[in-house]
């Protein structure tokens, strides 16, 4: 079952400071239609990145939904997120084409250099490592995506290299 | 892949579909039109979508006076000298040809025995081109049907005529659906198309969906023209994006064209369609699930009766259909249910796409008519098994299906014969798998899956696959227990029986005949601690081969127990008890010399 159990403590990254107002539009658009919940869910996903607790205040006062229910749905559907992610995201796929291509050990060499666990964020809020079911791109098997690029044909070595290229890129950048 | 239209230029196009894109093919199509731009050479630059070789990918295809070739592996690197020399040379690069008009390329074996219906337009069109696609018969069946006035019934009855049955996996008549829903009363009825394709391992829809997105619409005008729905909702994950941005364009066309609205062709029939996104959850491929998803709710299946056809979204009378099915409907109305008909076997008629994965030479999409052996599909289609290794099984339906042993290899794929050997048609996903894959690995995988999917509405479903997936891993871990099996099996079948929806009647069957056909491997790892096909790594012996070592000491600085001794040019040795078979020694040794077994 996914259901993850809502904490009530808040982390420290929890608090990022989100615009509320940028959800104005949104909740104009689907307010009032029966059946919008999850494309506003969707729709404030887009925005910040993550649901943002205050937002489900917002959609319940909107729609007339119970906040419990919200929640219900947010937290069945493994799309959404209740917690901020780092700027990008890696999906590791564990489709079953990759898993019998050894998916497994690209996840544990990237947990092991990014020292998160698997559906975590690096503290300096840089990667969120994350397994996903099927990329569809099955005859490159084993991939991973970082944001639009998609990775194939890696091991566990080929993987670390394109994060540390990333990391170093940003280096020289910034 | 004959060009209908009349040309002047050379024409190249590229291939992107998600496969394609995520082997370059982006970069390839952003090199051609640079090269365009630069004057140097002359062509038509176009688009199209997958044609299933997704091994080959980046795929060009060039068409001139001579005919068309596609050319393989195409990445931006390589692409600008092939065709300026295809095209101001007049020299074909004969080994990076996979398929030709003139001559039998590298691949062409690829084809040998397809038959393409659903796939008929994948990759022969531009799938953002209404024109196109209009050129190549879309439409042209919903254009009939209204302008000859044929009935609601005498469409229904072509399509039970056809023996169409549904591609989702269930196998259900899709006449005969259409006949239910077409019977319930009503003023509002819907039409809905399944394409949550949540299949690890399976990309059938996602493909159809972005080679040719038009079928699929004019599939659900039909069906929706029988039933008496007005309007049509296609629910499709939201992880393919491609698709869903290729849906849209197609209905805003379709609209623009009044193919989609009110007043059809001036015939009074109104039908529209819109796309919703899916969220990310497996079972919301099962028909009620995917209704109460629709309607913003957890995606929870419900008890049936009543079926969807008498009280489905919005507790009206609904009709679902799976892609493949759609995509099929079309042609079945302008080729005639006979001509349907005379493809496949007894009971199941037509033909069924696969998508060919794993350990498998020619991973892609094919489209095959019903009743062709799996050995056909995998060794003639599919090139046989990578590496030239050894053929063990094949994984048919995802997790809700089975694995057919390579014995069972001459079994056709029709909907009876793959059932009686206890896997199920399902959606299409064929995994194939060779020697070096541990069946109770694979079985583990899937129901990790399927327990991870599980809504938790049914006890038996929620706790019943926790518990079979908690022996899997004692097993795997070499802690089984004598009775380990017979209690598998007895859970197994107390989790068909008590679910409610298909995910929870399906889920033990990837267990189930790993047990039945390969229940020497089960008894290999509880009773004599051994995983033949080397996978599971606690039931591993890692030892140093003396004669390969050469004291580099790479194995013993990386070992995280420090559980292997030896000093600099000397000899290494594995200290049995103290070694937690991490395979971190076997994973960095340069000479072969850490022995696993």
């Amino acid at each position: 079952m996914r259901i993850t159990r809502v904490k009530k403590e808040t982390d420290e990254k929890d608090l990022v400071a989100v615009d509320m107002n940028l959800m104005k539009e949104l909740l104009h658009k689907y307010g009032n239609k029966a059946g919008s919940l999850i494309p506003l869910l969707q729709g404030t996903q887009q925005l910040y990145g993550f649901i943002p607790p205050k937002a489900f205040a917002l959609i319940s006062e909107a729609t007339g939904i119970k906040t419990a229910d919200i929640y219900g749905v947010a937290t069945f559907y493994a799309q959404f997120r209740l917690k901020p992610v780092g700027k990008h995201i890696v999906k590791v796929c564990h489709g079953t084409a990759c898993h019998v291509q050894n998916a497994t050990a690209i996840t544990d060499a990237l947990s092991d250099t990014l020292e998160v666990k698997n559906g975590e964020t690096t503290d300096d809020m840089q990667f969120t490592l994350e397994s996903v079911a099927c990329l569809g791109c099955c005859s490159l098997a084993p991939v991973m995506m970082i944001g639009e690029e998609t990775y194939g044909k890696l091991n566990g070595k080929a993987a670390v290299r394109v994060i540390k290229d990333m990391k170093n890129e940003q280096c020289k950048g910034g | 892949m004959k060009e209908v239209l009349k040309m002047n230029k050379t024409k190249v196009i590229v291939g992107l579909g998600s496969c394609g894109i995520a082997a370059g093919a982006n970069k390839t199509f952003n090199k051609l039109s640079q090269l365009l731009q630069s004057g140097r050479a002359d062509f038509e630059l176009a688009k199209t979508s997958c044609i299933g070789m997704c091994y080959k990918e980046p795929l060009v295809e060039v068409i001139d006076e001579n005919g068309s070739i596609i050319y393989g592996d195409m990445v931006a690197e390589q692409v600008e000298e092939i065709i300026l020399k295809h095209i101001n040379d007049k020299s074909v690069n004969r080994d990076r040809v996979v398929i030709a008009d003139h001559f039998k390329a590298s691949e062409a074996d690829f084809f040998d025995g397809q038959l393409k219906i659903a796939l008929r337009n994948c990759g022969y069109m531009d799938p953002e081109s209404i024109d196109q696609a209009e050129h190549r018969e879309a439409y042209k069946a919903i254009k009939n049907i209204l302008r000859q006035s044929l009935s609601q019934e005498e469409v229904i009855q072509t399509i039970l005529d056809s023996g169409l049955r549904g591609r989702g996996g269930g196998g259900f008549p899709t006449g005969m659906k259409w006949k239910f829903a077409y019977q319930s009363e009503s003023e509002m009825k819907y039409i809905i198309c399944n394409a949550d394709e949540g299949d690890p391992g399976a990309f059938m829809d996602r493909s159809l969906l972005e080679g040719d997105p038009h079928a699929v619409l004019e599939g659900m005008m039909i069906g929706g023209y029988a039933i008496g729905a007005s309007q049509g909702v296609i629910y499709c994950r939201a992880e393919y994006p491609l698709a869903i941005k290729r849906l849209n364009i197609a209905i805003e066309q379709a609209r623009k064209k009044s193919y989609l609205g009110d007043n059809i062709f001036g015939t009074g029939f109104s039908f529209d369609i819109y796309v919703k996104e899916g969220a990310g959850a497996f079972v919301c491929g099962e028909e009620t699930a995917l209704i109460a998803s629709i309607e913003g709710q957890r995606g929870m299946p419900r008890k049936r009766p009543p079926f969807p056809a008498v009280s489905g979204l919005w507790k009206k009378p609904t009709n679902i259909n799976n892609v493949e099915t759609w995509a099929n409907v079309p042609w079945i109305i302008n080729n005639g249910a006979e001509a349907y008909a005379a493809h496949g076997t007894e009971r199941s008629k037509g033909t069924k796409v696969f998508a060919l994965t794993g350990k498998i030479r020619n991973g892609g999409l094919v489209e095959v008519p019903m009743g062709m052996t799996i050995n056909d599909v995998i060794f003639k289609l599919g090139g046989g098994i990578q590496d030239d290794k050894k053929f063990k099984a094949v994984q048919l339906g995802g997790p809700s299906g089975g694995c057919i042993p390579a014995e069972l290899g001459d079994t056709p794929v029709d909907y009876d014969s793959v059932n009686a050997t206890g896997a199920i048609m399902g959606s299409g996903g064929m995994v194939v798998m060779d020697e070096t894959t541990c069946m109770i690995d694979l079985a583990k995988f899937f129901l990790h899956f399927t327990q991870d999917e599980s809504c938790g509405k049914c006890t038996f479903c929620r706790i019943g696959t926790k518990r079979m997936l908690e022996i899997l891993e004692r097993i795997t871990e070499g802690k089984g227990r004598e009775d380990d099996i017979e209690k598998l099996e007895d859970l197994a079948y107390q989790i068909k029986d008590n679910s409610l929806c298909g995910l929870g009647q399906t889920a033990p069957n990837p267990v189930l005949t790993t047990i039945k056909y390969f229940r020497n491997e089960y008894e290999d790892h509880i009773f004599h601690h051994k995983c033949t096909a080397k996978v599971c790594k606690p039931l591993l012996t890692y030892t140093i081969d003396k004669t390969n070592c050469t004291g580099c000491t790479v194995c013993a600085k990386k070992c995280p127990t420090n559980a292997i001794d030896g000093s600099r040019k000397e000899v290494h040795y594995i200290r049995q008890d103290a070694c937690i078979h991490c395979g971190e020694c076997y994973n960095v040794c340069k000479f072969e010399a850490v022995l696993v077994e």
